[in-house]
């Protein structure tokens, strides 16, 4: 089969023939690498879905490299909004800098028993591999890019949300800004998941828990243009 | 204020990490990746500890000590078993989300070789759940991480045998880098990769940490006991998780007939598989009887994988199988508060040998370790950096490794060290792995010796500097290369059979000979071995 990659030394495609079939892109690039072109250059690790290292776009599309069987045709890609190193390597600095600024990190957990039911409710969103997919997937980036975006905010849900957290006001506070109220609901995040999370999901339960403490979209605070509030403060 | 630099971010390192922050320490992580991408996150079984009245400590350290068979140190053994139910309720309360039993309490399981259901899990993502919740703590308190670094070097004082430090290729700019501190933490994982294809290790299981501790005058112990999982997917060598047997899966031969007791150590089963591939051709595990609700449920992982790299499904099909290296047993020699010879030098985690896995680990130990033995670690590295800060000395470490990559480029490529790396994984996997013997081993070490005499005649290809894997790669089959040779050496000395150690010239246990453990070190560059106490 025939796939083409993005190298970044030329900032061209460059197509590779190789005698493989019904294996992962993985394994097409491990044989690229170790047999035809030492110089191409791209992420893994587990081999196995769950290191989060191999996400990459083929034809347009999220896919993590070592669950992915390609065909000929295909085209390969770095994953977007975030700086490429060289070709398919990209810098992961957005993981720390997103988590971070959603406090996404448990206050402390209590020790009494949970219902295992209880526990079912974060099981998904603790899934999460921080492949960034959905993070590539995202359309809000090319406006904001300082949105805290997909993965932050799951993972914040995934604290808030834990029936054993403690304190979950602090996380709240801090995803109002560039965060939950950011977010435009369009779902691209939602099928490029390799875990079957669904951010968009999420994003719009931490903005009805936001709601209930009385915190309000600074969205439709200004749709009207502020002018005719007729009274009302959450107009 | 101590600096401590910890070296690797596994669930050992981040662990050790949170323990050096809380008794003080400035910390940095250095790392070859992102924290999330480490071995840890395959992690799937549990984590071992009596919760219940239905179990006791008493019965989990001496399941652990029967299964070390006599490598294990009861003291040692016994304060991770004291410390397991703590270390279960610390990981609860920074957030790890256990599975729940119907009473609401943690989950358990029984893994092979326990005498009580004692593995805490989450599902079957115990280890990425793990680590995941580690590095959510680590962002909380503030903690430095520096990655895409990769290990050179210790940087060791030779007068006052002290470590100062360590020397990174930082991976993205091909610049080399110092990092100084007061003590240093090894935290830097297995070394399964030497087997390559038939490991189901992540391919970052190199032991560089292990091959850069010997070179600064660390000793290792017990290199030659590697455990083989007795369940990896037969093409890809990926991992099908203990609970797939331990929930009630079977074994079957070619023949569709069970042929062994499924819930021994992994030793055992890994041999009867071993013997059974040899004899019929064929081995499957059967998980077509717990229905599909039960696999969906507890083993969602392994139903996918099989069907992506095997091509069948494990709820209406056989899933056919092998035994692969799995984890290293072996590791840099500590004593109890986790320092290594090298003053100020600590390890932990699979790198390093706490002397509580013996000869053969038990399933749901290796989580419990990082996590007992992280604490104490952390917190020992910054009394000590704290009692001896370390001493602002000249070390001619980082310019000699500054000339390293910069002549390796020159490395004249007649010899494409990609192919040494999948004969060295073969030969390993047939001479070195679950059945060995005196004749195979001495052959295997011949085949190394050459490939160190080679090494100057391969090289990395690509000669970018910015973010060269195939540099990184060459560097980590050095120290495979490195490490393979010790490893065979210590299988060579170990005339008997002990544990994952079969020597099939030798099937008996030898305890008057060989009832030490076998500890290797470098001498102006020459290996030394020897069997102590």
């Amino acid at each position: 089969m025939t796939i083409s990659i993005q190298r970044s030394h030329n900032g061209a495609l460059q197509s590779y023939n190789v005698e493989l079939e019904n294996v992962t892109l993985l394994s097409v690039l491990n044989h690229i690498k170790t047999k035809i072109d030492p110089t191409l250059t791209y992420a893994h690790s587990c081999r196995s879905g769950v290191c989060g290292s191999c996400a990459v776009r083929v034809n347009g599309r999220e896919v993590l490299m070592c669950e992915y069987k390609p065909k000929s045709g295909d085209c390969v890609e770095p994953i977007r909004n975030a700086r490429v190193v060289r070709d398919l390597v990209v810098d992961s600095g957005h993981v720390e800098r997103f988590n971070r600024t959603g406090s996404a990190w448990s206050e402390g957990s209590r020790e009494e028993s949970v219902k295992a039911e209880e526990m079912e409710r974060i099981e998904t969103q603790s899934d999460c591999i921080l492949c960034a997919s959905c993070y590539s997937a995202c359309p809000v980036y090319a406006v904001n890019p300082d949105f805290i975006g997909p993965f932050a905010l799951t993972r914040v849900w995934r604290y808030v949300n834990d029936p054993r957290e403690q304190d979950a006001s602090a996380k709240m506070a801090a995803v109002q800004t560039n965060g939950i109220w950011d977010c435009m609901l369009c779902g691209e995040c939602v099928p490029v998941c390799p875990q079957g999370i669904a951010p968009k999901q999420d994003i719009t339960m931490l903005r009805t828990k936001a709601s209930v403490m009385g915190y309000q979209d600074p969205n439709a605070a200004t749709a009207f243009g502020g002018g005719l509030d007729f009274g009302s403060p959450v107009f | 204020m101590p600096k401590v630099l910890i070296i690797g971010s596994g669930g050992a390192g981040l662990v050790s990490a949170l323990s050096a922050f809380e008794a003080g320490a400035e910390v940095v992580v250095a790392s070859k990746s992102l924290p999330t991408r480490s071995q840890t996150s395959m992690a799937q079984g549990g984590m071992n500890a009596v919760l219940g009245e239905d179990d006791s400590v008493e019965k989990h350290i001496e399941d652990t000590l029967r299964s070390s068979a006599g490598l294990g140190e009861e003291s040692r053994i016994a304060f991770m078993c004291d410390n397991a139910a703590d270390a279960v309720r610390w990981c609860n309360a920074i957030g790890l989300p256990f599975s729940r039993d119907e009473s609401g309490e943690i989950a358990r399981r029984r893994l092979g070789g326990a005498s009580a259901a004692r593995a805490c899990y989450a599902q079957d993502y115990t280890g990425l759940k793990l680590l995941h919740t580690l590095y959510d703590q680590c962002l909380k308190a503030g903690i430095t991480f520096k990655n895409e670094r990769f290990l050179l070097n210790l940087i060791v004082d030779p007068e006052s045998n002290r470590v100062l430090g360590a020397t990174f290729l930082h991976i993205e700019t091909g610049e080399v880098e110092e990092i100084r501190a007061d003590a240093v933490i090894l935290a830097t994982g297995g070394y399964g990769n030497i087997y390559g294809k038939h490991s189901t290790n992540s391919v970052q299981a190199t032991g560089d940490g292990l091959a850069a501790a010997v070179r600064a005058g660390a000793k290792l112990a017990d290199m030659e006991f590697i455990q083989f999982h007795p369940t990896a997917l037969k093409r890809s060598s990926i991992l099908i998780s203990e609970s797939a047997r331990g929930a009630g899966g079977y074994l079957l031969n070619a023949q569709n007939e069970r042929f062994t007791d499924e819930l021994a150590p992994r030793d055992v089963v890994a041999r009867a598989i071993h013997d059974e591939l040899a004899a019929s051709g064929a081995v499957y595990l059967d998980i077509r009887h717990l229905g599909e609700s039960f696999v969906d449920h507890e083993l969602p992982q392994e139903r996918k994988l099989a069907q992506i790299y095997e091509g069948i499904d494990p709820v209406h099909e056989l899933i056919p199988i092998k035994p692969a290296a799995h984890y290293s047993m072996g590791g840099i020699e500590v004593n109890e508060s986790c320092m290594s010879c090298v003053q100020g030098l600590f390890a932990v985690g699979e790198c390093a040998n706490h002397k509580t896995h013996g000869a053969n680990r038990l399933g749901g130990n290796s989580l419990l370790e990082l996590v007992v033995y992280g604490r104490e670690c952390g917190k020992n590295a910054s009394e000590y950096g704290t009692r001896h800060p370390a001493p602002d000395l000249e070390n001619t470490q980082f310019a000699k490794d500054q000339n390293f990559v910069r002549g390796v480029m020159y490395f004249t490529n007649q010899i494409d060290f990609y192919q040494k790396q999948e004969m060295l994984a073969n030969i390993f996997y047939n001479n070195v792995g679950l059945v060995r013997d005196d004749m195979g081993l001495k052959a295997v070490l011949g085949a190394i010796r050459q490939m160190q005499k080679e090494l100057p005649f391969m090289g990395p290809r690509d000669k970018s500097k910015v973010c060269n894997t195939n540099l990184v790669e060459f560097i980590e089959f050095g120290n495979k290369v490195e490490l393979a040779e010790i490893i065979v050496v210590s299988a060579i000395s170990r005339v008997e059979s002990r544990g994952a150690h079969y020597r099939i010239d030798a099937p008996a246990r030898n305890d008057q000979m060989f009832g030490a453990h076998t500890i290797t070190w470098k001498e102006d560059g020459v290996l030394c071995a020897d069997f102590m106490q």
